[in-house]
């Protein structure tokens, strides 16, 4: 996020793109409905009719996997008006040019037709943004998991550019993160080419930099990401994974793939709290101490480093995953000793200062702070961007918006997305395990449109198949507003794993898969109920009765 | 903008127009004392116990939501002060019951601690309480409707801060309640269970289900940490009890950032996995394609001398490191240097994209 959570109720206009805060990020939603009782107006972009959509201004109910073409009719609205920011452009941009052609030819009645959404609406949500005092936009996976989220973040950004709603108090551009440390660990480099602080592993003065402080030659051979892990163990090039803390079977797309994969290696080890589906083809599995059980620092979505603390003793023999890692590479030969996660957190800080040079536990004791950081009088940052982009001039690129990868022809002609619901939570390995969520929602469902639904036969609360080109699953039919062509599905149901459906296709750059366009379709299988399945048990099929 | 000038207690302050007199005299560390009074919430002055005195004024005022005015002279201790204040408690107390030695809310209740602070130890006007738990098969919210001393705070909650608005006043007087409408389930509602109505409940009217019974407040420890759900990082607090060590309930602070207080329904309710039997509890080794427990040193000792081998016989780009959004910064950072360092690979990534 460039904004602060704090910020959000102070904004005019929100606009909202494939994200649906009120149930994935309840407290942000919290937030927005605050906006919505003061008055702000809201443009939310999204297939299904969430809570906010419903309330929205403007509801712009678009074809997934179309969002880059409706963005860049908006901008189109705002160049042919003469909406846009001058002054912001002159000052703290370049290539609005280039920009200018691109989105010449991209109509809102071209938009239109490959959107969905109707011209009017678009034109008058492009005025009602561009026109704001303080317009925040704000976007999830609905945007990113798509093989073309780079280019339809980029282009956000050029629309944010644009009319100058950026680098401002409750102006900017916030993406959501959805997991509790999905920041903290991107800013950590758990990834193939970065060091923790975003410090590129290409970069040679970098690599000896961490060489001398870890005291190692460390590797420049370009790593895999984790959809390249699963296509290697396939190939039989990968022989080893070591995961700690993840559920490649239900979280990763094609879920066929990814179990062929896991059997393919010699050696898998899962750290985990619960046996999950992973660790189902692992070797050897290690019990880990859950989040309530140990010491540490989360980074929430607005870059707030704040203090994790240990308040029951680990279950069981179980530990702590950092106590695991050092003892594993003390015996492979590396010895790591920290007596406690400050060490930990003070080695890091030191190794990447200008963002988190100035954050220590002794700092961050009551309230968070959030990074960049660099000294130990700095107050964190609250919003990005302020008076210069990190690249110094903001840099408007029109990247060509593609397709989604899958298209859908007469046996499969829904297009599925798939999400998150407010009861439940990710591979639900946890919210599963919760009287409380599993009392509100206990099975997998699929929302369907009456249109639809009347195509198939299909009646509301109804049993279904949801079928793709890999795999099929039971699901309880919701007839809901959503728009017409497109079902959608929560990704919580182990038994019922939307992920046996959706398709390996990935963002170019990120890796990111495409989780929410695959083509499917649905066949009514009868009234009846789900096999509820205990969450201490799941190795049962679901099955109708 | 212009400041305003006051007199709380006899003590001169300034302060910004538009304040009411409890969030200045709380500036100046005088307490006056509060049931239907929230930060997160509108000002209401429905429970009159915050009663004070202000000089000129027709009647005593309510001090949560009376805004402040230029040369004001306010008295919050006066002797009209604190009978009135006394009378009200009386009053309120007069249909609840008073049966504190057994009430989960005890020790954390405000009314138990007014009565306390007044010296009421019964009241004048008291009649049998009606009703009492309210039949609800939901596992997390609990209702008392004997407790409820009808402060407003869960529905002005549910309304102004949750915007789902599943409660509201039902009848007048002493038949008067809060409730769904038509007297249906919580389940039956729009009620996303986010418990912040039992976050802000001033008594025992609404309690978490699932803490009943399993310890005293003064038996709790409560420590503050994030949520370890979703990405907004709310701050929580774990409420363990000092004896069985198991956690109890979650609870949340006013004044916290970035969730002032409130959670939602997974962060309030969705801590059950901590203690589920489920847990794995020892390190398991797949034997004969079944997992049979194992000691902590042979499972070690087994990952070391299987990755070393791996590592020998196919090279470092063999092995591929998992790290995870579930764990923390330094154990994401120790993952990172553990591949880079020890394995020697920078295949190594993390469900950031998934």
């Amino acid at each position: 996020m460039t904004n602060s959570i704090g910020e959000i109720p102070s904004a005019d206009v929100l606009f909202l793109l494939g994200a649906n805060p009120t149930e994935a990020h309840p407290i942000i939603g919290l937030q927005m409905r605050a906006a919505l009782r003061r008055g702000a107006k809201f443009i939310v972009v999204d297939p299904r009719k969430t809570w906010l959509a419903e309330r929205a201004h403007y509801h712009l109910q678009v074809r997934p996997g179309t969002d880059c073409i409706l963005l860049n009719a908006i901008m189109n609205v705002i160049i042919s008006e003469g909406l846009e920011d001058k002054e912001f452009i002159r000052n703290r941009t370049e290539g609005f040019e280039a920009l200018k052609e691109y989105c010449k030819d991209i109509t809102p009645e071209k938009a239109e037709r490959i959107t969905g959404v109707p011209a009017r609406d678009i034109k008058e949500a492009a005025r009602l943004y561009a026109e704001a005092d303080k317009g925040a936009i704000f976007y999830t996976l609905g945007i990113t998991e798509h093989v073309c989220g780079t280019e339809t973040v980029r282009t956000i950004a050029n629309l944010a550019m644009l009319t100058g709603h950026i680098g401002k108090p409750s102006s900017g551009v916030n993406p959501l993160r959805g997991q509790n440390n999905v920041q903290g660990a991107t800013d950590m480099g758990t990834t193939p080419d970065k060091f923790h602080g975003y410090q590129l592993v290409a970069d040679r003065a970098v690599r000896e930099k961490f060489e001398k402080a870890w005291g190692v030659k460390l590797p420049a051979i370009k790593g895999l990401m984790s959809p390249e892990m699963f296509d290697a163990a396939n190939e039989g090039k990968l022989k080893a994974l070591f995961i700690m803390g993840e559920d490649p079977v239900m979280s990763q797309p094609n879920q066929e793939h990814i179990i062929s994969g896991l059997k393919n290696l010699e050696f898998v080890v899962a750290v985990d709290i619960f046996l999950n589906e992973t660790a189902k083809y692992a070797q050897v599995i290690l019990p880990a101490a859950s989040a309530a059980e140990k010491d540490g620092t989360f980074t929430n979505s607005e870059r707030r480093v704040q203090r994790v603390r240990k308040a029951v003793e680990p279950i069981g023999n179980s530990r702590a995953d950092w106590q695991i890692i050092c003892e594993l590479a003390t015996r492979m030969g590396y010895p790591m000793k920290y007596n406690h996660p400050s060490e930990i957190w003070d080695e890091l800080a030191s190794l990447a200062p200008n963002l988190f040079g100035g954050i220590s536990y002794d700092r961050i004791e009551k309230v968070g702070i959030q990074w960049p950081c660099p000294t130990k009088d700095h107050p964190g940052t609250q919003y990005l961007h302020k008076d210069t982009f990190a690249r110094g001039l903001g840099q408007f690129y029109a990247p060509p918006c593609r397709p989604p990868a899958e298209k859908t022809d007469s046996e499969f002609p829904l297009i599925l997305s798939t999400g998150r619901t407010l009861f439940q939570y990710n591979a639900g390995t946890m919210s599963r395990r919760s009287a409380g969520c599993t009392q509100m929602e206990s099975e997998c469902f699929v929302e369907i449109s009456p249109y639809d639904a009347s195509m198939y036969g299909v009646q509301d609360g109804d049993v279904v198949r949801v079928i793709s080109r890999r795999g099929e699953v039971l699901a309880r039919a919701h007839v809901v507003d959503i728009k017409e062509g497109v079902i959608w599905m929560p990704m919580h149901y182990a038994e019922a794993a939307a992920n046996r459906l959706t398709v390996s296709a990935y963002d170019n750059i990120t890796m990111t898969p495409e989780y929410k366009v695959c083509a499917a379709r649905v066949e009514r299988v009868g009234e009846g109920r789900l096999v509820k399945v205990s969450t201490g048990d799941r190795k049962q099929e679901t099955g109708t009765k | 903008m212009q400041k305003i000038r006051l007199t709380i207690d006899d003590r001169q302050v300034e302060a910004t127009p538009g304040q009411t007199i409890l969030e200045v005299a709380s500036r100046l560390g005088i307490k006056i004392p509060t049931l239907c009074h929230d930060p997160r919430l509108k000002p209401f002055g429905a429970c009159r116990v915050c009663l004070v005195e202000v000089e000129k004024a027709r009647t005593l005022q309510t001090a949560c939501s009376a805004e402040i005015q230029e040369g004001m002279v306010v008295r919050t201790n006066t002797k009209k002060v604190m009978d009135s204040r006394r009378f009200i408690l009386e009053l309120i107390l007069s249909d609840h019951p008073l049966d504190c030695m057994t009430c989960d809310k005890c020790g954390t209740c405000t009314l138990q601690d007014l009565a306390y602070e007044y010296g009421i130890k019964e009241s004048r006007f008291f009649r049998q309480p009606q009703r009492g738990i309210v039949p609800d098969p939901n596992t997390m919210i609990l209702r008392d409707d004997s407790k409820c001393i009808l402060c407003g705070r869960c529905v002005r909650i549910c309304d102004e801060v949750e915007q789902a608005e599943a409660l509201d006043f039902i009848n007048r007087g002493f038949d008067s309640v809060v409730g769904p409408a038509y007297g249906d389930t919580l389940l039956g509602t729009t009620c996303e269970f986010c418990g912040q109505c039992v976050s802000t409940c001033p008594v025992g009217a609404l309690r978490e289900k699932q803490a009943e019974g399993k310890g005293r407040a003064w038996e709790l420890k409560k420590t503050q940490t994030v949520c370890a759900y979703c990405g907004v990082g709310c701050n929580l607090f774990l409420n363990v009890n000092t004896n069985t060590g198991k956690l109890v309930k979650v609870t949340s602070e006013v004044g916290t950032v970035p969730n002032n207080g409130n959670l939602c329904i997974k962060g309030r309710f969705g801590y059950d996995f901590v203690h589920h039997p489920d847990r794995l509890t020892e390190p398991l080794i797949r034997r004969g394609g079944r997992l049979e427990e194992a000691s902590w040193e042979e499972a070690m000792s087994l990952v070391a001398s299987r990755l070393l081998e791996i590592k020998e016989k196919y090279g470092s780009q063999s092995i591929a490191c998992i790290g995870s959004a579930r764990c923390t910064n330094e154990e994401n950072y120790l993952m990172m240097k553990f591949a880079r360092a020890v394995v020697g690979t920078n295949s190594m990534d993390m469900c950031a994209r998934t």
